[in-house]
C-alpha cells in the first residue's frame, strides 16, 4: 500500500509536468493547427535561465519571472519568424520547421550555457513529508500545486476573459473569427507566448527534482506531445488528463514491471488508445477508414 | 537541363554519371566513408518518399525499421552464423511483416495522430533494442563482421561506394517505375483527392499499406548493409533523431520527387561535415538551415529549383 502510494506520488509529479507541456501543445494547436515540436525547449529554457540566475544570486521568484519573460520572448520570436511566414505550408513542412527550431534552440542553449547539468535548490527545503508510510518531497507539492494553479488560471482565461474567448473562437473557426473582428495574428502570437510561459513554469518547478541541461527538453516535449494526443489534440482538459495518465502509468510501470521499460509503457498506452480511439480519449473527428 | 531532370532515363544517366565522376574528387578514404553514408541515406529516403510524398502519410519512426534491419544482420550473422544475405533477407521479411501488421491500424490515423503513432512505435523499438542487452549488447552496442559475398569481402570504403552507387541506381529505377505504374497513379489520386479516388474504385488504403511496407523494407535492407559496413551498431540508430533526420531529408529534397530525395539525403549527410568547423555553433546553424529552407522553399529543394529553371526557360512546361 505504501509502495503504491509512493509510485502514485511520483506519477502525479511527472504527470503534472507532462500536463503543462501537453497544454502548451494544445494551445498552439488550437490557435494554428501547428504541432510545436520546440515545446520541450521552452521547458528547458525556463529551467536553465532560472538555474543560472539563481546561481548568480538572484532571488528565485525574481529569477523565475525573468525566465518566463525570456521564454515568452523566444516563443513570440518563433511564431513571428518561423511559423508566420510558413502559414500556408503542408503539415509535414511545418513539423520540420518546428523540429528545426528545436534543434536551433538546443544549439543556442549549448552556446549560451554549456553541456553541463544545472541544479536549482528545492523551493521549500528537502525534508520529506511522511504520508501513510510513503514519503513525499516538498518540491512535488510545488509541482502539483503550481500546475493546478496554472490550469485553473487558463480555464479562467479561456472562459471568462474576452481575449481568451476570442482565442477559443479562432480555434473553432478561423475565418468566422476573423470576420467578427478578432485579430487572428495577435491570437497566434499570444498562443505561442502562453505556451512558452506554460513550458517555462514547468521547467522552473521541475528543475529542483530532475536537474536540467540543454537536452532536457527532448523527452519532456515528446511526453507532452503524447499527453496532448492521448487526450485528443486541441482539448485542454484532455491534455491534462493525458499527462496524468502518462505520468502515473510510467511510475506504476517502472515500479511493478521494469524501470528500463518506463518510457516504453507510455508509448504502448498511446498506441493502444489510438488503435481503438483514433482521435484520442476526448478528441473529435478526423478519422480515416482503412 | 529541365528535360534531362524530368526524363526518366536522363535523370538516371545523370545520377550514374555524377556518382561515377565524384570519386575523382575524393582525396582520401574518409570521403568514401561519408559518400557511402550519403548513398545509404538516399536509398532509404527514396523509399520513404514513396510513403510521404506519394502516399501522403508521415512517419516519424523509420529509423527504427533501419535499426531492426541492422540488428537482424548483426544478430543473424554473429550469433546464429547465418550467411549475410540470408540475415539481410530474413530481417527484411520480418520488418515487412511487422510493417504490414502495424500498417492497417496506424494508417487509419490522420496527420498528427499518425505522427504520434509512428513516433511511438519507433520509440518502443528503440527502448527494446537498448534494454534487451543479452541480444543486442544494450546501449554499448555490438560488433558486426564485414560483408562477405561468395568469398569476396567488402573490406574498404571504396568497395562499399561502388556497391552503394549501383544499389541506389536500382532503387531509384524501381521507385520511378513504381511511381509511373498503376500503383503510383492510384497513390497520387488518393493523395490528391481521396474520396474522389475511392469513388472511381481505387482502394487507396491498400496502396498506403503497400507503401508503408515497401519503405520499411528498404530501410531495413539498408540498415543491414550499414551494420556490415560500419562494423559496429548501437541502439541510437533507432532513435527519434535518426527518424527525424530521414523525414527531413525527404521534405528538404522535395516531397514526391525521387531525385529530390537523393539530393536531400546527400546534402543533409554532407552538411554536418561542412559545419564541423563551427564547433559549438554547429547545431544552431543546422537548425537555422532546416527552418530557412522550409520557410523559403516549402516545396523542397529540387521541385523549387525545377520551377525556377522552367521560369527562366520562358514558362514552357
Amino acid at each position: 500500500m505504501a509502495e503504491l502510494l509512493q509510485y502514485l506520488f511520483a506519477g502525479l509529479t511527472s504527470g503534472a509536468i507532462y500536463a503543462l507541456a501537453g497544454l502548451g501543445f494544445a494551445i498552439i494547436y488550437n490557435a494554428s493547427h501547428v504541432i510545436n515540436f520546440a515545446q520541450g525547449e521552452f521547458i528547458m529554457i525556463g529551467g536553465m535561465t532560472t538555474a543560472t540566475l539563481a546561481a548568480a544570486g538572484v532571488p528565485v521568484p525574481l529569477a523565475a519571472l525573468a525566465a518566463m519573460a525570456v521564454t515568452m520572448l523566444v516563443g513570440v520570436a518563433l511564431e513571428k519568424f518561423a511559423i508566420e511566414p510558413a502559414r500556408d505550408s503542408d503539415v509535414v513542412t511545418i513539423i520540420i520547421i518546428t523540429i528545426g527550431a528545436s534543434i536551433f534552440l538546443r544549439g543556442a542553449a549549448q552556446v549560451v550555457w554549456d553541456k553541463e547539468f544545472h541544479a536549482l535548490a528545492p523551493f521549500s527545503g528537502e525534508t520529506p513529508i511522511r504520508v501513510l508510510g510513503a514519503t513525499l518531497m516538498p518540491q512535488s507539492l510545488w509541482v502539483v500545486g503550481v500546475a493546478m494553479a496554472m490550469i485553473a488560471g487558463l480555464w479562467w482565461f479561456f472562459n471568462r476573459t474576452l481575449f481568451g474567448k476570442a482565442m477559443l473562437a479562432t480555434s473553432f473557426n478561423r475565418l468566422a473569427a476573423q470576420l467578427m473582428g478578432i485579430g487572428v495574428k495577435k491570437v497566434l502570437l499570444v498562443s505561442f507566448a502562453l505556451s512558452a510561459a506554460l513550458g517555462a513554469v514547468g521547467g522552473i518547478v521541475v528543475t529542483p527534482i530532475a536537474f536540467t541541461n540543454y537536452e532536457a527538453g527532448i523527452m519532456l516535449g515528446l511526453k507532452g506531445f503524447s499527453a496532448a494526443v492521448l487526450g485528443g489534440l486541441g482539448n485542454g482538459m484532455g491534455a491534462v488528463v493525458g499527462g496524468l495518465i502518462v505520468g502515473i502509468a510510467e511510475a506504476l510501470g517502472a515500479g511493478y514491471v521494469s524501470s528500463a521499460y518506463k518510457d516504453a509503457i507510455a508509448f504502448v498506452i498511446i498506441l493502444v488508445v489510438l488503435f481503438f480511439m483514433p482521435n484520442g480519449l476526448f478528441g473529435k473527428k478526423g478519422v480515416d477508414r482503412v | 537541363m529541365a528535360k534531362l531532370m524530368n526524363a526518366r532515363s536522363g535523370g538516371l544517366a545523370l545520377l550514374a554519371l555524377v556518382m561515377a565522376v565524384s570519386p575523382l574528387g575524393f582525396t582520401n578514404a574518409y570521403y568514401y566513408d561519408v559518400a557511402v553514408g550519403a548513398l545509404f541515406n538516399a536509398m532509404i529516403c527514396v523509399g520513404l518518399n514513396l510513403l510521404i510524398g506519394y502516399g501522403g502519410q508521415i512517419s516519424l519512426g523509420h529509423g527504427a525499421f533501419f535499426a531492426l534491419g541492422a540488428y537482424a544482420s548483426a544478430i543473424g550473422t554473429s550469433r546464429w552464423g547465418l550467411p549475410p544475405l540470408a540475415a539481410l533477407g530474413g530481417g527484411a521479411v520480418l520488418v515487412g511483416l511487422l510493417a504490414f501488421v502495424l500498417a492497417r491500424p496506424i494508417l487509419r490515423l490522420k496527420g498528427h495522430y499518425l505522427a504520434m503513432a509512428t513516433l511511438g512505435i519507433g520509440m518502443i523499438i528503440y527502448i527494446v533494442l537498448k534494454t534487451e542487452a543479452q541480444w543486442t549488447g544494450g546501449p554499448d552496442g555490438m560488433g558486426v563482421d564485414p560483408l562477405a559475398l561468395g568469398g569476396f569481402v567488402l573490406a574498404t570504403d571504396r568497395h562499399w561506394y561502388w556497391l552503394a552507387a549501383m544499389l541506389l541506381l536500382v532503387v531509384v529505377w524501381l521507385a520511378l517505375n513504381l511511381v509511373e505504374s498503376p500503383v503510383g497513379r492510384a497513390l497520387r489520386a488518393g493523395h490528391g483527392a481521396q474520396i474522389g479516388a475511392e469513388v472511381v474504385g481505387v482502394d487507396t488504403s491498400h496502396y498506403k499499406v503497400l507503401m508503408f511496407v515497401v519503405s520499411a523494407v528498404v530501410a531495413s535492407m539498408v540498415g543491414s548493409l550499414f551494420a556490415h559496413k560500419n562494423g559496429f551498431i548501437t541502439p541510437d540508430i533507432a532513435g527519434f533523431h535518426r527518424s527525424i533526420e530521414l523525414v527531413t531529408m525527404v521534405v528538404l529534397g522535395g516531397m514526391a520527387s525521387i531525385y529530390g530525395s537523393v539530393l536531400g539525403a546527400v546534402l543533409l549527410t554532407l552538411l554536418p561535415q561542412v559545419l564541423a568547423g563551427f564547433d559549438d555553433y554547429e547545431a544552431m546553424i543546422f537548425g537555422a538551415i532546416m527552418m530557412g529552407t522550409m520557410i523559403f522553399l516549402p516545396k523542397g529543394l529540387l521541385p523549387s529549383l525545377i520551377t525556377q529553371i522552367r521560369k527562366r526557360a520562358g514558362g514552357r512546361s
